[in-house]
């Protein structure tokens, strides 16, 4: 073994260290601050556009120190991590801003009597919208005691029985296109529907609830069928392979294991009309009085109570735009229960297994 | 309740196109006839039109004839409900109703079916089912537990529960053990080995070491060709299929050169 092998050419390959470069921790923690800082002061007010600028700068730095000592994909990371952020921090900002004007000139408002009064016969200060909130909750419960039903059964028709015809499609399209109705449509709708029954200037509370009902009817037929199109066929399989027809399967099987998801759409839905003022304004009218009857006269519900007070506000203004803000927030607030029960209905409904 | 089955020149479609042809067998009382062969040769398609399950998926229509003590399954006025009461069904994934107890469930049959049962007449056709089922001695304790809380071979057996508390006389079973370890597969051969007492059982299976231990009577379903449809090829008795079977077919995916 004398003749000298020529060494096979190896490519040198140093073992990738699996331990990075990282950050100082500290340094980008304090970077990060300091940009929400400045934003914060620019957006709320004593900081000029300036400070803006300085942040978005601040912040920028990260990605580019970062693609220097941590590499390429460290830094692409922190960049998208950045943009994310921001786009959810601009998202917020009309909300807050929503919920601390409210708050801020609502609070002072509320009192015992700002529930319990109407303005029937009140001039300037005083009064309350308790006529409103009876108002606002017995349309939008009518609204809901139309929809629901309607809904549903579209619901349990399109997925259980219809699926794959061209009448399930049709329908499908239809609910579309309601879902883009606009709110002033569906209330002239209701108002026609009226006039031709009841004659002309019929103001009605049902009329609302018609009205509410209408922009209610496709938003929980498209969250029905969805929590319907959830159960896994296996279950109506098995239901079947039991012998048992199909509409107890949907009665007994289908719909107790969809129920969570149903009532949170419906509650949701409720949420979304329940602030819906054209409509209101055009077929319940307004009013200063208490009115228990969905079937008889004007109802005041809450967003024509804020709108008509802000219109109209009288002399002197001041009491009724005060009144206006509260109202704004007895409304945000109720529709944040909605939200709240929504969350609780759907993990008290939920199937034992899946909790 | 000796039921036995007599399927002759059964076609089976969806839509327009033919998934099995031509399909001729006896299913005798009281034993077990397993079904073997590759995947898509049509045998779950097959089976679950000797209950009528197939209809549950749009398009699927049947030619020919399903005799079951005489009576032809998809003759005029007869009732796929009712169908499916006498002929029960076990499927490959466990599939225990989510939103119901162990007990709830096991009654389910009986309950969905609108049928009104007194206290101690339900706890009996649960206790009984479960003692059937195998599963007795292990939920005793916990029966209005949800049955999503049992372990997959456990729920397997809440599910054979259900299906024989409806007292079918036929119980068919697609593939009930290919979800589940061997031990719980072990448990629920036992059981087949059990009710065939008293049930006529078909199971479809791609084990075929399964098939030889629980079945009297084996069939070979395979596709005809590439796009044709499935068929059966060999009928028989399980030793001879396995031992000496006909066809050089059946013989090639016994021995596992395809499939």
């Amino acid at each position: 073994m004398t003749m000298t092998l020529t060494p096979p050419e190896t490519r040198e390959r140093t073992a990738p260290s699996l331990r990075t470069r990282r950050l100082p921790k500290a340094a980008v923690g304090a970077l990060h601050g300091l940009a929400v800082l400045l934003a914060v002061a620019w957006i709320v007010g004593p900081a000029d556009a300036r400070a803006g600028l300085l942040a978005v700068v601040l912040a920028g730095i990260v990605p580019l120190w970062s693609r220097i000592v941590e590499g390429r994909r460290k830094a692409k990371d922190r960049l998208v991590t950045l943009l994310v952020t921001t786009a959810f921090g601009i998202a917020l900002i009309p909300l807050g801003s929503i919920v601390w004007t409210v708050l801020e000139k609502g609070v002072p408002v509320l009192s015992r009597e700002f529930f319990t009064y109407s303005m029937r016969n009140v001039v300037g200060e005083g009064g309350g919208i308790h006529h409103a909130i009876t108002g606002t909750l017995l349309i939008t419960l009518g609204a809901t005691v139309i929809s629901v039903p309607i809904g549903l059964f579209t619901a349990i028709y399109v997925v259980e029985y219809g699926d794959g015809t061209r009448l399930a499609g049709a329908l499908r399209f239809l609910v579309d296109v309601m879902t883009g109705i606009p709110s002033i449509v569906a209330g002239l709708f209701a108002y026609a529907l009226f006039v031709v029954i009841f004659g002309d200037g019929v103001r009605m509370g049902i009329g609302g609830a018609v009205a509410l009902s209408v922009l209610m009817v496709p938003v929980v037929v498209r969250s029905c069928e969805e929590m319907l199109k959830l159960v896994p066929t296996e279950l109506r399989e098995a239901s079947y392979a039991l012998g048992v027809p199909q509409w107890r399967t949907i009665v007994k099987v289908v719909l107790p294991t969809a129920l969570a998801g149903i009532v949170t759409g419906v509650t949701l839905a409720i949420a979304r009309v329940i602030g819906e003022t054209a409509p209101l304004l055009v077929i319940a009218g307004a009013t200063d009085s208490v009115n228990f009857n969905l079937f008889d006269g004007r109802m005041a519900t809450l967003p024509v109570f804020t709108y008509t007070s802000i219109i109209q506000p009288g002399v002197p203004p001041e009491p009724a735009i005060a009144r206006a803000w509260g109202a704004a927030l007895v409304l945000l607030l109720i529709v944040m229960l909605l939200n709240l029960i929504a969350r609780l209905v759907s993990h008290v409904f939920s199937p034992a297994g899946e909790r | 309740m000796a039921t036995s089955i007599d399927v002759s020149d059964l076609n089976i479609y969806y839509d327009d196109f033919l998934a099995v042809e031509g399909v001729n067998i006896s299913i005798p009382a009281r034993a077990v006839t397993a079904f073997i062969g590759p995947s898509g040769c049509g045998k779950s398609t097959f089976l679950r039109s000797l209950n009528r399950m197939h209809e549950a998926i749009r398009g699927a229509r049947v030619e020919g004839k399903v005799l079951v003590d005489g009576e032809d399954l998809y003759g005029r006025g007869i009732d796929p409900v009712d169908v499916r009461r006498r002929i029960g069904m076990v499927f490959q994934r466990p599939n225990p109703f989510p939103t119901m107890s162990i007990a709830q469930n096991v009654l389910a049959g009986r309950r969905l079916n609108g049928e009104r049962l007194k206290k101690a007449e339900a706890d009996a056709v649960v206790e009984q089912a479960l003692r059937r089922a195998g599963l007795w001695a292990e939920v005793k304790d916990r029966l209005d537990r949800p049955g999503s809380s049992l372990s997959g071979g456990q729920q397997q057996r809440l599910c054979i529960a259900r299906a024989i508390a409806v007292e079918p006389d036929v119980l068919l079973m697609d593939e009930p053990c290919s979800a589940l370890d061997p031990i719980s597969t072990s448990v629920i051969e036992d059981l087949i080995h059990e009710l065939k007492a008293e049930y006529t059982i078909v199971i479809v299976t791609h084990n075929m070491q399964q098939a030889a231990r629980v079945s009297d009577q084996t069939a070979f379903f395979n596709l005809a060709g590439v796009g044709r449809p499935g068929r059966l090829v060999e009928l028989g008795p399980t030793e001879k299929m396995f031992a000496n079977p006909d066809d050089p077919a059946t013989e090639a995916y016994i021995q596992g050169r395809f499939g």
